[in-house]
C-alpha cells in the first residue's frame, strides 16, 4: 500500500477552487515534488494531507489516504494522532513558524510528549538528539535558545528537527527554503537528502522552484490553477515536458550556465563609486554594512551586484542612488560629485506591494517625480504617464486604479513606470523580480531590457538570484560581509570564478537536471570537508 | 554600563528628572492660576490685614523661581517653618507644610499612602484574574454564546461608573444580604482579617471596572496569536486545542497586560477618588481633590510627586517584566 494516495482531490474556499481533481500517489521512502506557480493549489494540498482544512469552512472532496489513516473520515483525535507523529510538515518561513516566547528545544519537546505521553526529561533528552541530528552545533546548550537567536538556516533546521522529533513516515515541506540563502538552500536540501537516505522516510516537497524540485526528488507533479498538467519522473519532465505549460515554466527559469547576448554598452562612465563605506549604529555595537567599495556604471550597460542576505547590497543601492550618505567615499554622477537624490538617478524598489502607497491611484504614483520636478500642467501629467504605463505594458486607463487591483507583475510594471517618470539615465533595481512567480520574472526582465536598449539606460540590478543576474548582466560584481570580492565581465565571473566564495555560491544554485545536481552535491560535500 | 545594573541606574536618573519636571510644572500651573490664595488660605472672615500677614507667612509674595527654590532646599536638607506662634523643623526630605493645616505634607502622604496602595493592590490582583480570566474564557469558547454573553458583559461593565456598581455592591451585600457590615477603613497591621472583609467591596468595585479592559485586550492578542504562523505548525503537529490557547495564545497576550496593567496599576494609586470617596477611604485621590480645590500648593506638589513616582515604578516594572516574559526585549 502506498504512503500517501489522493484521489479526485478538490479543495473549495467558497466560490473558490482552489484544487480541481487531483490525483496523485507516493509510496514508502520515495520522493514527490508539487511544482508550481503562486496561487497554484500546491499548499492547499499539502494542508489538505495532514486534514488542516478542518473546520475552517473549506469543502474538501475526494479521498485522502495517509500512512493507512483515511483523512476525509479521521475524527478530530485520529487526526491529530497523525499529524507529527506519522506526517510531519515543515513550513516556508522558518522564523513566525516557531513560538517566539518558548526555548527551541522545549516546543520540539511539546510535539514529542503530545504523541509519546513520554516524561518531560525523555522528550528534552529527544529535542537535543534531533536538534544535533539536523546539524545544530552544541545541541544541549542551544536547545535552550529562542528563535530569534537562530540564524535563518538554523531556524529551518530546528523545524526540520520538529519534524523528525517522533520519526514520521511521510515528511511535507512546504516551500522549506524559498526564505533562505542560496548557500543555505543548498545545506537544507542536502540535509534532507541525507535523512531520507538514512529514515527511509518519504518526502512531499511543495516548490514554486524548479530547480529545488531537480535537487531534491524522484517524482514531479507540475499543477497550475489547481490543476494537474503532467506528472511522472523528474528527469522525464524536466527533460521532455510534455505538456506546453511545462515548457513554458522551464523556459522562464533563468539559467546559470547560459550566457547572455552582450548589450550596446558604451564607454562611457555615467555613474561612479570610489571608496564607498557605510556605518550604521554607533560605538562598540557600529558596524560597516559596506566597506571600501569602488564601482563605475557605464551608459547602456548592466551592473549585476549578487550577493546574500546581509552582504550590503541594498546599501550600496541606496547609496549610489543618493537615498543614503556614504560615512565615506563619494558617488559621482557624471564626473560631477553628487550630492542627495537626482532625478536621472532612480529606483525600483523589490517588494512592488509596499513600495506604492495603497491609498493613491498608481497614476499619482508615477506622477510623482513629475510633480517633483515642477511640472504643474494635469493635462501634461496626465498624458506623460498614460504614455509610461504603455510604455511599460499596461493601460492608460489603468490611471485611475489602485495598487491592490494589480497583480504582482503588473505592480512592479508601475514601479518602473514610476521610475521612468523623471527621464533617468541610470536606474538601481533593488532585488526588482525576487517577488515574482518565474514567468513573471521572465516579462519583466524582458521588459528592463527593452528599456535598456530603446533608452540608452544604465542599470544596476542588485539581486540574490545568480542566475537572474547573470542572465540580465553585462558586469557583474559579487559581495560579501559589505566588500566586493570578485568583479569582472559576466561571462568572465560565472564560468571561470576566482574567489573562493564565488565558487561557493555557484555550487549551491540548484541545477535542473537531476543528474547535474547529483554532481553539485558531491562538489558540496567536498568544499564543506576541505 | 550595560545590564540590569545600568537600566536601575539608567532608569533612576530618568525617574528623578521626571519628578522634578512634574514640581516645575505644578509650580508655574499653580503660579499662574487666577485667585487669591492666601485669602482661600486664610479664610472668608479674615481682616486685608490677617490675609496680607499669611501671605507673608507662606512667601505668597517671593517671585516663582524664589518660592521653587526653598522648595528644593528643604528636598534637599529640611527647612523651618514659622507657623506664627512656633517654628517647627521639617527635616529632609521635607515636601513643606500644608497651607491648610501646617501639617507636614510627607506626614500626610505617609498615612494616606497605605489606603491607597492596599486598595489599589487588592483591586489589582482582582481585575487580573477576572479579566485575564474572562478573556481566557471567551478565546476558548470563541464563536459561541458564551462569548457573545462575555463581550457584552465586559462592554457593559466598560461603560459603567464605579460609583454605580459600588453602589449597589453596597445595597445588595451589606443593606439587603448583610452578608459584611458597612465598609469601614481598618489598618493592616491592626488586624489583617478585618482589613481584608473591609476592602472586599472597594476592591470588587474598582476590579469590576477595570477587569473589562483587561478582558478585551486578552481576547483581542490572543485571537491575533492565534492567526500567527506558528500556532499553524503546532496544529499540523497535533498539539491539542487545549495547550494551544492555554500555552501559547495566552503566551502572546502577557506584553499588552503588563503594559496595560502597569499603567491602571500607576493612575489608581492617586486616581481611584470615586471609589475612595463612596467607600469613606482616606486615601491619596480623595486628599489630593481636597487639595486642589482649597489651592493648598505643598499638598498638590507632594501628592503629585508620590503618584508620579508610582506612575513611573510601575512602568519600570512593567519594563523588566516585559524582558522577562520576551526574552528579544532588552532592557535599555
Amino acid at each position: 500500500m502506498s504512503l500517501v494516495q489522493v484521489t479526485d482531490l478538490t479543495v473549495e474556499f467558497g466560490a473558490l477552487r482552489a484544487v480541481d481533481g487531483l490525483s496523485f500517489r507516493l509510496e514508502r521512502g520515495a520522493a514527490l515534488a508539487l511544482v508550481g506557480e503562486s496561487g497554484s493549489g500546491k499548499s492547499t494540498v499539502a494542508s489538505a494531507l495532514l486534514g488542516l482544512h478542518h473546520g475552517t469552512g473549506a469543502r474538501v472532496g475526494g479521498s485522502i489516504d495517509v500512512a493507512g489513516i483515511d483523512v476525509q473520515a479521521a475524527s478530530d483525535g485520529e487526526l491529530r494522532r497523525l499529524r507529527g507523529a506519522k506526517a510531519a510538515m515543515v513550513f516556508q518561513d522558518p522564523l513566525s513558524s516557531l513560538d517566539p516566547y518558548y526555548a527551541i528545544g522545549d516546543q520540539i519537546a511539546e510535539v514529542h510528549r503530545v504523541h509519546t505521553r513520554g516524561s518531560r526529561r525523555a522528550a528534552r533528552a529527544r529535542a537535543v538528539e534531533v536538534l544535533d541530528r539536523v546539524g545544530i552545533p552544541d545541541a544541549p546548550r542551544r536547545s535552550r535558545s529562542r528563535p530569534h537567536e537562530f540564524s535563518g538556516g538554523m531556524r529551518q533546521r530546528a523545524l526540520i528537527a520538529m519534524a523528525l522529533a517522533c520519526e514520521p513516515d511521510l515528511l511535507i515541506a512546504d516551500e522549506p527554503t524559498t526564505a533562505l540563502d542560496v548557500t543555505v538552500q543548498a545545506q537544507i536540501l542536502d540535509l534532507l537528502h541525507t535523512l531520507r537516505e538514512e529514515t527511509g522516510m518519504g518526502l512531499l516537497l511543495v516548490t514554486h522552484d524548479v530547480g529545488v524540485a531537480a535537487e531534491s526528488v524522484d517524482q514531479v507533479l507540475v499543477m497550475r490553477h489547481g490543476r494537474e498538467v503532467e506528472q511522472g519522473p523528474v528527469a522525464a519532465v524536466l527533460g521532455a515536458p510534455a505538456q506546453p505549460y511545462t515548457r513554458e515554466l522551464l523556459s522562464a527559469v533563468p539559467r546559470v550556465d547560459a550566457a547572455r547576448a552582450p548589450s550596446a554598452a558604451s564607454d562611457e562612465v555615467v555613474l561612479e563609486a570610489t571608496g564607498l563605506r557605510r556605518e550604521f549604529g554607533r560605538g562598540k555595537r557600529a558596524f560597516a554594512a559596506v566597506d571600501d567599495v569602488s564601482l563605475t556604471v557605464r551608459r547602456g550597460e548592466t551592473l549585476g551586484i549578487v550577493g546574500e542576505s546581509g552582504s550590503g547590497k541594498t546599501t550600496l543601492g541606496r547609496m549610489l542612488v543618493g537615498l543614503l550618505e556614504p560615512t565615506a567615499g563619494e558617488v559621482r554622477y557624471e564626473g560631477h560629485a553628487r550630492v542627495g537624490v537626482r532625478p536621472t538617478v532612480q529606483m525600483v524598489f523589490q517588494d512592488p506591494v509596499s513600495s506604492l502607497n495603497p491609498r493613491r491611484s498608481v497614476g499619482e504614483s508615477i506622477a510623482d517625480p513629475l510633480r517633483a520636478r515642477g511640472e504643474h500642467d494635469e493635462g501634461r501629467i496626465r498624458g506623460r504617464v498614460i504614455e509610461l504605463l504603455e510604455r511599460v505594458g499596461l493601460e492608460g486607463a489603468h490611471y485611475d486604479r489602485y495598487p491592490h487591483e494589480f497583480s504582482g507583475g503588473q505592480r512592479q510594471r508601475v514601479g518602473i513606470a514610476r521610475a521612468l517618470a523623471a527621464d533617468p539615465r541610470v536606474i538601481v533595481c533593488d532585488e526588482p523580480v525576487s517577488a515574482l512567480d518565474v514567468t513573471t520574472q521572465a516579462q519583466v526582465v524582458a521588459l528592463l531590457g527593452e528599456l535598456q536598449r530603446e533608452l540608452g539606460l544604465a542599470l544596476v540590478f542588485v539581486a540574490h538570484d545568480l542566475a537572474v543576474v547573470r542572465q540580465v548582466s553585462d558586469r557583474v560584481a559579487v559581495m560579501r560581509h559589505g566588500r566586493v570580492v570578485e568583479t569582472g565581465p559576466a561571462d568572465e565571473v560565472y564560468d571561470n570564478p576566482q574567489d573562493p566564495y564565488t565558487r561557493q555560491l555557484l555550487a549551491a544554485v540548484p541545477a535542473l537536471d537531476p543528474e547535474a545536481a547529483a554532481r553539485r552535491r558531491a562538489v558540496r560535500r567536498e568544499l564543506a570537508s576541505a | 554600563m550595560n545590564g540590569f545594573g545600568g537600566f536601575l541606574l539608567r532608569r533612576s536618573i530618568g525617574t528623578l528628572a521626571t519628578l522634578l519636571a512634574i514640581s516645575v510644572i505644578v509650580y508655574v500651573v499653580f503660579y499662574v492660576t487666577p485667585g487669591n490664595v492666601a485669602q482661600i488660605t486664610c479664610g472668608p472672615r479674615c481682616s486685608p490685614e490677617q490675609v496680607h500677614q499669611v501671605a507673608q507667612q507662606l512667601h505668597l509674595d517671593d517671585p516663582l523661581y524664589v518660592r521653587y527654590w526653598h522648595f528644593l532646599q528643604g528636598l534637599v536638607a529640611g527647612q523651618d517653618y514659622s507657623t506664627g506662634t512656633s517654628v517647627e523643623h521639617c527635616s529632609a526630605p521635607c515636601l513643606g507644610l500644608s497651607y491648610q493645616t501646617d501639617q507636614q505634607v510627607l506626614s500626610i502622604i505617609l498615612t494616606r499612602l497605605p489606603v491607597s496602595l492596599s486598595l489599589v493592590f487588592g483591586a489589582m490582583v482582582l481585575w487580573l484574574l477576572l479579566g485575564v480570566g474572562t478573556g481566557v474564557l471567551s478565546v476558548w469558547r470563541r464563536g459561541r454564546l458564551t462569548e457573545r454573553v462575555l463581550t457584552g458583559l465586559t462592554l457593559a461593565g466598560w461603560a459603567t461608573p464605579v460609583f454605580v456598581i459600588g453602589l449597589v455592591l453596597m445595597i445588595v451585600v451589606c443593606g439587603e444580604l448583610q452578608l459584611l457590615p458597612f465598609p469601614q477603613y481598618v489598618k493592616l497591621t491592626d488586624d489583617p482579617e478585618q482589613w481584608a472583609w473591609n476592602l472586599l467591596l472597594p476592591w470588587l468595585s474598582l476590579a469590576l471596572i477595570e477587569s473589562a479592559a483587561f478582558a478585551r485586550m486578552t481576547r483581542s492578542s490572543m485571537l491575533e496569536t492565534l492567526a500567527e504562523d506558528h500556532i499553524r505548525t503546532f496544529r499540523a503537529y497535533g498539539v491539542s486545542e487545549r495547550s494551544i490557547v492555554g500555552r501559547h495564545a495566552l503566551r502572546g497576550a502577557f506584553a499588552p497586560v503588563i503594559a496595560l496593567n502597569a499603567n491602571n496599576f500607576g493612575s489608581a494609586v492617586g486616581g481611584a477618588v470615586l471609589t475612595e470617596s463612596l467607600f469613606g477611604l482616606p486615601g491619596l485621590g480623595q486628599e489630593l481633590v481636597h487639595a486642589v480645590s482649597v489651592v493648598d500648593l505643598p499638598v498638590v506638589v507632594g501628592m503629585v510627586l508620590v503618584i508620579g513616582f508610582f506612575v513611573v515604578l510601575a512602568n519600570a516594572v512593567a519594563d523588566v517584566l516585559y524582558a522577562v516574559a520576551d526574552r528579544r526585549v532588552v532592557l535599555t
